[in-house]
């Protein structure tokens, strides 16, 4: 097996902090690879470690096969990064933004034109490369930002939260324009996100990370699988728990307050009899299992609870998916 | 052959960010303009030094004040590229340290002498008359001085985190740089307190200087105001060398 990234034991202390804790990880040439976590839970520090931006304070990685402790320029020639906040030029063109880019990276003079078509090309902005990015929607200024980080054709791409603040529309729009982009550039690539929706649909596999810990890794569905079935939610004020810790498909019980979450293997068929042995019920509602439920089996909590400055809108979000 | 690029680049972003910020540009000359034609002009119409009107006399002063500004605050606006990834985006290409250092420098100096040139040009209407040699001896002055004060704002720029402090700088380095170097007053005669501030303020040699590159009047030879400052845009650009090199 060809691995893209490998790392061993990599750490990073902020004074008595542990940002990221003993990370092993390897990851697979050509595959879309998610670090699913809450803010804060290292991600980042990761990413800027393997991308020579940070020192790990211990432990070591290889990037395309070049250690980031010692062989640094090789690691950056290597790589595109597209950062988590805006990092195009706003007084720029989107072709300038492209043509400083190819300069700094060395992109051979004979290549840069060809290069630049192309990529503008992979993320549909040929029409719109000559206006000031200052006029860009904040979708396009993603893309182009996907466009920059693929010019000097690395071989490994990492993208640190390449949705944020994103509406959800323009958010599917960019997960096509990276699946497609691996597809013709042949590139691997590595996503930090704290979006579960995201990291399930985008990713081939996704490294769970909690206090700079992996809890799991896996593929999405394998790791859904994981959690035994799926999710049975009830309102319901007096609950009869005696008789649905006797079935067997009923994998886990979680009472908080009236509400009453079930963990069932194929939920659909036990539905009738569930409802007739808890009781009088207020509401239920019956879905899959989703990565929130993988994280809350492995750490006991959820992604949400800390999600800082995106938690708010999240919650509304969800609020609004949810009905 | 990369690095040369790599510093083509960020001196080409520079000069792109001059020519489409033009607000700035006129900003940035229309406070020198005021400090000529009205303090120069009111305080003109009643005192001349050294043999010239007043306002004539601090033109040389104010030209370095424009460059003082411009220089140091571009130097400082690296905190901005900081806070955005923008800089990130620079610091993580492979290029080395020097040459990310050199390019802003450049592109920086590039942009401050040009304004400075403006102001040459406006010396005209003042009745200054230019030769050759004050000409090519002011570009040298000039160009020394916006090198040595765009490292000291990129070194200033690189270990501050947030905005606040620009303040804090303005009052407490931009300002006490332009009043103790003698752009406003002649430097003979001062009282011992105010002579030791003027004579550690390397900003008063590039002004002695410029006067006597244009004015043909200066307290000290010119080669040795040039030598002064070189030796502070030396030490700068070296401090600032080694400030990117441990940026983050």
């Amino acid at each position: 097996m060809v691995c893209a990234v490998e790392t061993e034991k990599l750490t990073k202390h902020y004074g008595d902090l542990v940002a990221v804790d003993s990370l092993d990880l390897s990851i697979k040439e050509g595959e879309i690879f998610g670090l699913l976590g809450p803010n804060g839970a290292g991600k980042t520090t990761t990413l800027s470690m393997l991308a020579t931006l940070l020192k790990p304070t211990f432990g070591t990685a290889r990037v395309n096969g070049y250690d980031v402790r010692t062989q640094s320029d090789l690691v950056r020639q290597s790589i595109g990064i597209v950062f988590q906040d805006p990092s195009s030029d706003d007084v720029l063109t989107g072709r300038e933004n492209l043509y400083l880019h190819a300069l700094m990276f060395g992109v051979p003079k004979s290549d840069r034109d060809n290069r630049m078509k192309h990529v503008l090309q992979l993320v549909d902005l040929q029409d719109r490369a000559d206006d000031i990015v200052k006029k860009y929607s904040g979708g396009m200024r993603r893309r182009l930002e996907l466009a920059r980080g693929l010019l000097h054709n690395p071989r490994v791409l990492f993208l640190d939260e390449p949705t944020l603040g994103l509406d959800p529309q323009t958010r599917e729009h960019i997960w096509d324009y990276i699946e497609n982009l691996v597809k013709e550039e042949k590139v691997t690539v590595i996503v930090t996100t704290h979006y579960m929706d995201e990291a399930d649909q985008l990713c081939d596999r996704v490294a769970i990370i909690d206090h700079g810990k992996i809890v799991a890794l896996d593929a999405p569905s394998v790791l859904k699988a994981n959690v035994g079935g799926d999710i049975i939610r009830l309102r319901t004020r007096k609950p009869k728990l005696e008789s649905l810790k006797e079935m067997d498909y009923v994998h886990s019980i979680d009472q908080s307050g009236s509400t009453l979450s079930l963990t069932v293997e194929n939920a659909s068929a036990h539905l009738q009899e569930i409802l007739g042995h808890v009781g009088e019920v207020d509401s239920v509602e019956v879905r899959s299992a989703t990565l929130n439920d993988v994280f809350l089996k492995f750490t006991g909590h959820e992604i949400r609870e800390e999600s800082g400055e995106g938690g708010v809108f999240e919650r509304i979000a969800k609020a609004r998916s949810g009905r | 052959m990369g690095e040369l690029e790599g510093f083509y680049a960020l001196w080409y972003r520079e000069m792109k960010v001059f020519t489409r910020e033009k607000s700035r540009i006129v900003s940035s000359l229309f406070t020198p303009l005021l400090w000529i034609v009205v303090f120069g002009g009111g305080l003109g119409s009643a005192v001349s030094l050294g043999g010239v009107n007043y306002q004539v006399f601090i033109f040389p002063g104010i030209i370095t004040m424009t460059i003082l500004f411009s220089s140091v605050f571009f130097g400082l606006y690296i905190v901005w590229d900081k806070k955005i990834d923008f800089f990130k985006e620079v610091l993580v290409a492979p290029l080395n340290r020097t040459t990310i250092f050199a390019g802003k420098m450049v592109g920086g100096s590039i942009d401050a002498l040009l304004q400075g040139c403006a102001m040459l040009v406006f010396g005209l209407v003042l009745g200054v008359s230019y030769t050759f040699l004050a000409i090519v001896m002011a570009f040298l002055f000039m160009f020394v001085l916006a090198s040595a004060l765009v490292s000291l704002g990129l070194i200033i720029g690189s270990n501050m985190e947030s905005v606040e402090g620009f303040q804090l700088v303005v009052s407490f380095l931009v300002f006490p740089l332009f009043f103790f170097s003698g752009a406003l007053f002649p430097t003979k005669n001062l009282p011992p307190y105010l002579l030791a501030f003027t004579a550690l303020d390397p900003v008063t040699y590039a002004v002695d200087g410029l006067r006597g590159a244009i004015l043909g009047t200066s307290q000290l030879p010119i080669v040795l105001n040039f030598a002064i400052l070189s030796a502070f845009a030396v030490a700068m650009v070296a401090v600032g060398t080694w400030s990117f090199r441990r940026l983050k």
